[in-house]
């Protein structure tokens, strides 16, 4: 099928009452997804609607104790705006090249749901909503793991668009790490979110590509956060973990993986990627906590 | 569809298919072959210019996204015969071999040197991680940067 038409909205409730009108229209933001798959003709939609422009997508803002941060809002910025989220700028760091990061997005992230999505094991660490718009003001958010439901597979209806992410802001550290061929340009083999929420005495892990889509390491962060709680380390992070606490939190964490054999790299390898990763996420966490009491 | 866009600081208008990519408008419709088409993926960066000041890929950009804003291509670099402090920086350091990815590789060294008139090498590895260059194994190109950087402080 030929592209027949481009819809250039200049605000939200333009872009929403155009997907309303058109629910096949496909949208593009940063491009950096849909512009691979046209130019490589593996898709053909009949009507392109361009979400790029809209300033209520560009925005990033607090609301009461949560942080919503727009759907257009691009890597480039993250990195150099958004310092207050450490986890979200490491893993923004990481995607692409420059030229990416100017134009990626986040929403773009979230569309796609790509289980290798680098902002998506943050957002599901951060236990983010994903809030979605339809025309007549109608807005819904879901969890991040009732939006993505599988390998490139979201819940979006086609009426609507995404508006952004919305997450309560946790006190503690946190990290987001990945292992690819090179430091940069590359698609994780396996990646690590891990979050400390100091108010509520929990720890947060999500792993990306190593499974159908982004997955929490449940019994891994209840182990850990009984740990900590047996040692005092809540109350006083100068009390040690022990090593073999933390390397049992990093077996339980890979056990949460249900990764494959791909081109990228064996379920095996995966497997063992994601003990290193949690091992060092922990030791940089445990170690920003003492800094942080020292201070 | 009709386009109208600022590229180089002069108002041009393409006809293309809605389909089409920045790049391809630039060298298929408007005659700019500096930018060059190599992947058309994002992964090479010899399509690399400038949207509203933002280093991106050419190939990345639906044609229409660039409607109403400023596109800046390899070729706004030379003034005339004079070349650019960065392409005769390429030229001395001896970092062109069969120059396809030195377009790209100019126009992103010469927004890195924008936003950083001082990198060190790591910097420069990073910001130039998204161009790729399939002769030349990179020393000289790193060469070249530092060159230009000394050029431009001079
Ligand atoms: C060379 C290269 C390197 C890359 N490296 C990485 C990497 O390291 N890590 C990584 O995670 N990704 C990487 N990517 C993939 C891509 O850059 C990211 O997925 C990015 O977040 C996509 O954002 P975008 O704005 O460009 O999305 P687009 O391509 O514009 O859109 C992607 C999808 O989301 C939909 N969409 C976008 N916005 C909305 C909205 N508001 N509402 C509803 N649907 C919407 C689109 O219809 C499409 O299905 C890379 C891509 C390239 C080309
Ligand atoms: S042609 Fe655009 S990045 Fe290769
Ligand atoms: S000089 Fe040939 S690709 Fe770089």
């Amino acid at each position: 099928m030929r592209i027949m038409d481009v819809l250039l909205p200049r605000t939200l409730d333009e872009a929403l009452e155009m997907k309303a009108a058109a629910p096949a229209a496909m949208p593009i933001a940063g491009g950096t997804d849909v512009m691979v798959e046209l130019n490589f003709d593996r898709r053909r939609p009949a009507t392109i609607l361009d979400v790029s422009r809209l300033p209520e997508l560009r925005t990033w803002r607090k609301e009461d104790g949560a942080f919503f941060l727009g759907a257009g809002v691009t890597y480039a910025r993250i990195v150099n705006d958004l310092t207050m989220f450490p986890a979200l700028m490491q893993a923004s760091r990481t995607v692409g090249s420059p030229q990416i990061r100017n134009r990626g997005t986040v929403g773009g992230n979230l569309g796609t749901a790509s289980p290798a999505g680098d902002a998506l094991p943050v957002l599901a660490a951060y236990d983010a909503e994903v809030v979605l718009a339809r025309a007549g003001g109608v807005t819904r958010a879901l969890p991040w793991h009732q939006f993505m439901v599988g390998p490139k597979k979201t819940v979006i209806a086609p009426d609507e668009l995404i508006l952004g992410a919305r997450w309560k802001i946790a006190r503690g550290p946190g990290s987001f790490s990945k292992v690819g061929t090179r430091n940069a340009m590359v698609i994780a083999v396996a990646s690590l979110c891990l979050l400390f929420d100091e108010g509520g005495r929990t720890v947060r892990v999500a792993l990306g590509s190593v499974g159908p889509t982004i997955l929490r390491a449940p019994d891994a962060e209840q182990f850990l956060a009984r740990v900590l709680h047996d040692a005092g380390a809540w109350d006083n992070p100068r009390v040690p973990v022990p090593p073999a606490a933390i390397e049992e939190f990093a077996g339980r964490v890979a056990q949460a993986g249900r990764p494959i054999d791909d081109v990228r790299g064996t379920a095996a390898y995966r497997r063992h990627a994601c003990t290193v990763l949690a091992q060092r996420a922990l030791t940089w966490a445990l170690s920003d906590r003492k800094l942080k009491e020292t201070r | 569809m009709l386009i109208r866009t600022n590229v180089n600081g002069e108002e041009r208008q393409a006809d293309v298919w809605p389909g089409t990519s920045l790049l391809s408008m630039l060298r298929d419709h408007l005659g700019l072959v500096g930018s060059k088409n190599a992947c058309e993926q994002g992964e090479c960066g010899s399509c690399s210019v400038w949207l509203d000041g933002e280093l991106v890929c050419a190939c990345l950009v639906l044609a229409a996204q660039a409607g109403g804003r400023d596109v800046r291509t390899v070729e706004s670099l030379a003034q005339g015969d004079r070349l650019h402090p960065v392409q005769k920086a390429f030229v001395d350091a001896g970092a062109v071999q069969c120059g396809f990815c030195t377009p790209g590789l100019i126009v992103a060294t010469a927004d890195l040197l924008q936003h950083d008139p001082t990198p060190g090498e790591e910097t420069i590895r990073e910001a130039l991680a998204g161009n790729l260059c399939r002769c030349t194994g990179y020393q000289k190109i790193i060469d070249a940067v530092r060159i230009a950087a000394e050029c431009r402080r001079a």
